[in-house]
């Protein structure tokens, strides 16, 4: 397929390897890598860093009611630091953020748990793990939407509710709230834990837990003292996944509180609209600082590049 | 003997509870998506939630004949391309690249994190970052431009990070081997490195075409004038309040399931392939 056309680098090297010479090769050689990390590199610089700089210009310029222009001018930030709005809004997403990260990482490592050391032959391993993965390939929108049905007014949750007399009037805070918005984070990103947390540990070592289990640990004790510091990489890259995730998210604050709840991402989304880019911008850019630190913080417990 | 009966039964106990947990959590995954889908079935006068009033496929013919819904064929047209172009994108320069951090060069451990950054940055700074950079230097958002480079942003670092795993695990005697037999390096990459990495970049193309056929906020403001797929659903959960909504769901989310079905089919029919080449060979 697209693959065989793949690496041109290494085909020019040979061709230059045998036309070419010795004297030749081992420049080409050298610039081999360069030439390969080159399209990467690129896409990155354009799309990525070129962008956010642009963002963080922007966040220093001017704005009216129709246009935006080049300035320096800290009224941007000035305007978001002191507004209690903003506050307030920081503070409803690390909220969300704290929620979902407390109570996907608790599924997510009882279900890596499970599929790691309990789920005994390697094929039902695979299986069940492909189970829990294919939803993340599907539409995050869509996913959003098909909890209407289940948790509106008259919702499947409801009706079961009143129909087996448990509640007579249907509950409010089910469908548009603050509940809804956790749930459908829960919903969406704790596949983001289970990954990371079952790949961990699937990389420990079975004799550490033999040898735990002859030494007289108890079955919670393994779990406790052995299998959970193992696993805490898997768990710090879990973490940054959901924790960063969440922080970023508008679509689904704002589908699933139905406009009542907010996030910061959500008021950017907003900004961006009424076409307050400079605002916006300003916004991205102490958003984007808030994220790093929370990142830098969880990073501190794992080294990624050993982790792959 | 005791001893060892009463720990496999105690097991026994735990492996049946973290089973149910299991079982709940694949309930919680699926059943949502199952519940739309069977009211998408609902019947002309059925609303957005159960009861079912009638069964019917009325709200899937509404959905190929209202044009008021908005432009679904071409939006379904436009993320299929922005897909697949993605996915050939995202296997060869992830690949390239893997290739490339196998030495050292300078600068490596900069792309390095700039890969991992394009995974924590928040997906609506790329799109506004993408969106400010083309409107400062005057140029149109398309969909096949400024949407497809920050689909990559998504894309490229998992399959980078994928390309990685391989790598991490590749035995180099492999190549050795191939280049004291005579091979070029062409050759070894060619019939070596190529066959070993195939089903991992099955995989990167999984990842890379999934991924941008349901992205949405980072097509939000570097799509231009032509809306993708998930755009239009987007648009559609604002302003449609019929069960047209949960047959486009369906449809898409079939289409999905169709895709990674291809995909996995396409895997274990390689592996099936090798095994029984393996065979005959050995």
């Amino acid at each position: 397929m697209t693959m065989t056309a793949a690496p041109p680098e290494p085909s020019r090297v040979s061709a230059s390897v045998r036309g070419g010479g010795k004297v030749r090769a081992p420049l080409l050689r050298r610039a081999a890598p360069y030439l390969q990390a080159a399209p990467l590199a690129l896409t990155l610089l354009v799309f990525l860093l070129v962008p956010i700089l642009t963002i963080v210009a922007v966040s220093f310029w001017d704005y009216d009611s129709i246009r935006i222009y080049p300035d320096f001018v800290l009224t941007n930030y000035v305007e978001l630091l002191t507004s209690p709005v903003t506050w307030k809004t920081y503070l409803n997403t690390l909220k969300f953020a704290a929620l979902t990260w407390a109570i996907t990482l608790s599924i997510g490592f009882t279900v890596a748990y499970f599929l790691a050391f309990h789920v005994r032959s390697t094929t039902w391993q695979m299986v069940l793990f492909l189970v829990c993965t294919i939803p993340f390939w599907t539409s995050n929108i869509i996913r959003m939407i098909s909890w209407i049905p289940f948790l509106g007014r008259n919702g499947l949750l409801n009706s079961g509710l009143i129909s087996a007399g448990i509640i007579d009037q249907p509950l409010e805070f089910l469908l548009f709230s603050d509940f809804s918005v956790v749930l459908a984070f829960v919903h969406l990103y704790a596949l983001f834990m289970v990954v990371p947390i079952f790949n961990s540990m699937m990389r420990i070592d079975r004799a550490l837990v033999e040898a735990a289990r002859d030494g007289g640990a108890s079955g919670m004790q393994v779990l406790r003292e052995v299998i959970l510091p193992l696993s805490k990489p898997g768990i710090a890259i879990g973490s940054i996944f959901v924790v960063t995730l969440v922080m970023g998210d508008f679509i689904t604050v704002r589908l699933m509180s139905g406009g009542q709840s907010a996030s910061i991402g959500l008021m950017i989304a907003n900004e961006i609209s009424l076409l307050q880019y400079p605002a916006a911008a300003a916004n991205a850019v102490v958003l984007l600082a808030v994220v790093l630190i929370m990142v830098v913080a969880m990073l501190r417990v794992v080294d990624i590049r050993k982790e792959l | 003997m005791g001893g060892n009966h009463t720990r496999d039964t105690r097991r026994g106990l735990s492996f049946h509870l973290l089973a149910a947990f299991f079982g709940l959590f694949v309930l919680f995954l699926y059943g949502p998506i199952a519940t739309i889908l069977v009211l998408s079935f609902q019947g002309p006068d059925g609303g957005l939630t159960f009861p079912m009033n009638g069964v019917s496929t009325h709200w899937f013919r509404n959905l190929f004949e209202q044009q008021a819904v908005g432009d679904f064929g071409g939006s379904f047209r436009r993320s299929i391309a922005l897909g697949l172009a993605v996915m050939v994108l995202t296997v060869v320069f992830s690949l390239l690249a893997g290739f490339a951090f196998r030495r050292r060069f300078a600068g490596s451990g900069a792309l390095f994190y700039l890969a991992v950054a394009s995974l924590i940055v928040p997906s609506i700074l790329v799109s506004l970052g993408i969106g400010l950079l083309f409107n400062i230097l005057g140029l149109e958002p398309t969909w096949y431009g400024s949407a497809l480079g920050a689909h990559l942003t998504w894309t490229l670092p998992f399959g980078l990070l994928i390309v990685f795993a391989i790598f991490n695990r590749f035995n180099p005697a492999y190549e050795e081997a191939a280049r004291d037999l005579g091979a070029g390096p062409w050759q070894t990459v060619r019939h070596v490195v190529l066959p070993i990495l195939l089903p991992s970049l099955i995989g990167v193309g999984l990842f890379g075409f999934t991924l941008s056929y349901d992205e949405f906020a980072r097509t939000l403001m570097t799509a231009g004038s032509f809306n993708t797929l998930p755009l239009e659903i987007y648009g559609m959960t604002t302003n449609v309040t019929t069960p047209v909504l949960y047959a486009l769901g369906s449809l898409t989310t079939l289409f999905s399931f169709t895709v990674i079905g291809l995909f996995l089919l396409g895997l274990v029919g390689l592996r099936r392939r090798r095994l029984r080449r393996a065979a005959t060979a050995g």
